[in-house]
């Protein structure tokens, strides 16, 4: 069966829900930040497939996906800075252990 | 079935199984690799689409960039060969219930949806179309997109530093304190 929008979108529907269990599952920050990276990308490949399949004569996808990707590596930057203050003051980066941030 | 579908159909079982691995390994730093290999199986499915500029982007930025910020920091914040402790038995179901009762609500909806697709001409998204629609000022131009996510880069550019700024200790009393109470509140 040739590949066409259908698997991409089921490839991009487990990814995210790989990312989501990830997300539920895990406590630890840097491996909750691993599961949005995930969710991200497979939201990236939706774009794609919609602009390669749907919309070729546009490349509104194209740029949605770009944007992404600059706004993830802005995000990820400032989660591992968070993250790395987090350990210094409290020695453990488990979300556990960072209930004091909320008083 | 063809060679390019033999391609798609193992990239995308690489980009899943790694993915999967990714997400339940107790190792963190396995973690990182596994998603390390996930990535690149998202970039070579934007090659297999014919994408070869956001793959590009894909591999310099997510592959280059963030996986390597994830594994310094990993070697900032953990103890070289400790597992992550065991998950909750309970909470690991619950997730799985939650994620595939997602999982296949949205794909009853995919698959019930027909998508109607487009009969105009298709634009190739070479380097030279991307880079004439970023910078077009006209309708449908990507300039001032592009200009507010060069002033959110800047900004997450001064925020990490200002976050992840070590304070000098034994300065002054003075300073000591504002900075504690300023982390307070922070």
């Amino acid at each position: 069966m040739e590949p066409g929008l259908y698997h991409i979108l089921f490839l991009s529907t487990a990814l995210f829900f790989i990312g989501v269990y990830g997300f539920l599952t895990r406590r630890n920050l840097i491996t909750m930040l691993m599961s949005i990276e995930l969710i991200l990308n497979s939201v990236n490949l939706n774009f794609i497939a919609f602009n390669k399949y749907l919309w070729p004569n546009q490349m509104d996808g194209l740029f949605f996906t770009l944007f992404i990707i600059a706004i993830a590596a802005a995000e990820a930057a400032v989660a591992i800075a968070i993250i790395i203050n987090l350990y210094r003051s409290h020695n453990s980066i488990d979300v556990e252990n960072a209930e004091d941030l909320k008083y | 079935m063809t060679g390019s579908d033999i391609i798609f159909y193992l990239l995308a079982t690489l980009c899943v199984v790694f993915a999967l691995l990714s997400v339940t390994t107790r190792h963190i730093f396995r973690a990182a690799i596994y998603l390390l290999f996930t990535l690149i199986g998202i970039a070579g499915i934007y090659f297999w689409l014919q994408y070869e500029f956001i793959a590009a982007v894909q591999i310099v930025v997510y592959v280059g960039g963030i996986v390597v910020l994830i594994i310094f920091s990993i070697f900032l914040t953990q103890q070289t060969g400790e597992q992550l402790p065991k998950q909750k038995l309970d909470r690991k179901i619950f997730a799985a219930l939650v994620v595939f009762a997602g999982f296949a609500l949205t794909m009853v909806q995919i698959y019930q949806h027909t998508f109607i697709e487009t009969d105009e001409i298709a634009i190739t998204p070479t380097v030279e179309n991307i880079g004439k629609k970023m910078l077009a000022v006209d309708s449908g131009g990507y300039a001032l997109p592009f200009e507010v996510i060069s002033i959110l880069l800047l900004a997450a550019l001064i925020g990490c530093i200002v976050i992840a700024l070590r304070e000098k200790k034994n300065i002054e009393p003075q300073i000591q304190d504002d900075t504690e109470e300023h982390k307070g509140i922070v």
